[in-house]
């Protein structure tokens, strides 16, 4: 193999080059990026970037002695791959053909309709959509946060510790119920409560008020929530419309398997963009984790290398922690499949236990709050077992 | 040296914190040796104490930085920074530290509270 591209440059595209160094790969590796900045690190962009106690020099994912003898081509999006001679077509014109591709394009924020355009508003995904909150947030006002999935309940939490006064609004009866089953998508949401935070669930919201700046968030019972800045943080769509036409699988991203391997010889997929076949639950999932963008590509890049001839380990359950209201949250792996959820150790009623999800008394998933010993704990058992 | 607690009190896979400033870990690991590293993870304020022990890496409980406990170098990000390592040695059945003279790499909110700055 005498060039490998790499499309993506956010943690699973560097992870991947990271890999084909490590593996001994000494060929030529062009890494393509859509936005114009090296490899830098998602996670505190709804926590301590946006807060203002880290700097974007804090944010980089690579160390300052490392060199993996790569071309950055930063800015111009991929817009096709043509599969025959495996050309990736960049929206400059340029055209990079490669013997190997590393699909890590990730998924993009979704957005409200008809909202374009109108000030106040944002997403929040890149580093540029951090600097621009941040600096909204940093002259105050009235926060609604659309959406109590993890990026919103962030967002909220640091809003609220800058002061601002935060509604979170979600659609759903009780938020994050899909990754963590109802019951304790109550107790983590119950946060924001705790620090004088409101919610408003069970209820959908029907459009934003506003001439050029956003003014209020208009919901479908005819409620009005007064706000000089909304965010909007209702998930993400994978970013493969530009693969369109390339004869790869597509659906809810690129369909692969636990390696990345997918339907194209020479083509891997990770990351958020990769719907991926995990042996442990028997189904193709898309999961967005940091933690899966980092060990992944690995697998993909051994896959790669080795023409597809090598057989997928088992990954390790999927991980994620999310920080809120100086609360440490951790989640090993999968809500969905659990019939009881019990707590092993520690209070509900004080922010500090570890709960365990169990089907037909196997454990299958574990959720802690400010008890990262014990979840490390059992997040090598299920690793183990599960 | 300062002593950290006694080899039988240590079992294989297990790690051991002395609460020093800053605190310092000793793990023995399943092929049965011992290493010594800061405790504080270099990219925030977490327990490698309290992290992933797998073979001669520890991952961090938090944030799923990796450290190999024989250089303490970084094995995969966030953290980009290393973590010190200090001498181990076993006398009597005793676990004994000698630590390092290198300045530690401490995230920077337990550098701002040690510089006695707000946390």
């Amino acid at each position: 193999m005498r060039t490998v591209a790499v499309v993506g440059a956010s943690l699973a595209g560097l992870s991947a080059a990271r890999s084909l160094r490590k593996r001994g790969y000494e060929g030529r590796l062009v890494v393509i990026g859509d936005e114009p900045h090296r490899p830098y690190d998602r996670p505190p962009l709804s926590k301590e970037f946006l807060a203002g106690t880290l700097g974007e020099a804090d944010l980089a994912l690579e160390r300052d002695d490392e060199d993996l003898q790569a071309e950055w081509v930063l800015g111009p999006r991929a817009t096709a791959l043509d599969p025959t001679e495996r050309a990736i077509r960049l929206a400059d014109g340029r055209t990079v053909r490669a013997d190997g591709v590393v699909l890590a394009t990730g998924a993009a924020a979704r957005t409200l309709p008809g909202t374009d355009g109108l000030a106040g508003v944002h997403t929040l995904r890149t580093l540029d959509d951090a600097r621009a909150l941040r600096d909204e947030l940093a002259r105050g006002g009235r926060l609604v946060v659309i959406g109590g999935g993890f990026i919103g309940a962030e967002v909220a939490s640091t809003a609220n510790a800058l002061g601002l006064d935060v509604t979170v609004v979600e659609a759903a009866p009780t938020p994050l119920a899909g990754p963590l089953g109802a019951d304790m998508g109550a107790v983590v949401s119950a946060l924001h409560a705790d620090h004088g935070v409101r919610l408003v669930c069970g209820v959908g919201v029907k459009g934003l008020s506003g001439e050029r700046r956003v003014d209020a968030v208009l919901l479908e019972d005819g409620r009005t929530i007064p706000a000089d800045i909304v965010v909007v943080g209702v998930g993400a769509t994978p970013c493969v419309d530009w693969l369109h036409g390339s004869g790869l699988a597509l659906d809810n991203g690129v369909t692969c398997g636990a390696d990345g391997r997918t339907t194209l010889a020479g083509v891997v997929a990770v990351g958020d963009c990769a719907n991926w076949y995990d042996p442990r639950t028997g189904t193709h999932r898309r999961i967005e984790h940091w933690t899966g963008a980092l060990e992944r590509p690995d697998a993909a890049v051994a896959t790669l290398l080795a023409h597809g001839a090598c057989e997928p380990g088992v990954p390790r359950p999927p991980y994620f922690w999310s920080d809120q209201y100086g609360v440490k949250i951790q989640f090993v792996g999968h809500a969905a499949g659990a019939d009881t959820v019990t707590v092993e150790e520690g209070s509900l009623a004080e922010r500090s236990f570890l709960a365990v999800y169990r089907r037909a008394g196997t454990p299958v998933a574990a959720l802690g709050m400010n008890q990262p010993r014990l979840f490390t704990r059992w997040r090598k058992q299920l690793a183990a077992t599960s | 040296m300062i002593p950290a607690c006694r080899l039988a009190d240590l079992p294989r896979g297990e790690a051991h914190r002395l609460d020093i400033d800053p605190p310092v870990s000793v793990f023995h690991t399943d092929d049965g040796e011992l290493y010594a590293i800061d405790d504080t993870c270099t990219h925030q304020d977490a327990s490698l104490a309290d992290g992933w022990l797998e073979g001669c890496e520890v991952e961090c409980p938090l944030h799923a930085s990796k450290f190999d406990l024989r250089t303490g170098a970084v094995d995969a990000p966030p953290a980009k920074l290393p973590v010190r390592t200090h001498e181990v040695l076993v006398e009597d059945g005793m676990i004994f530290v000698r630590l390092s003279t290198e300045a530690p790499n401490l995230p920077p909110c337990v550098a701002a509270r040690l510089a006695g700055g707000p946390a």
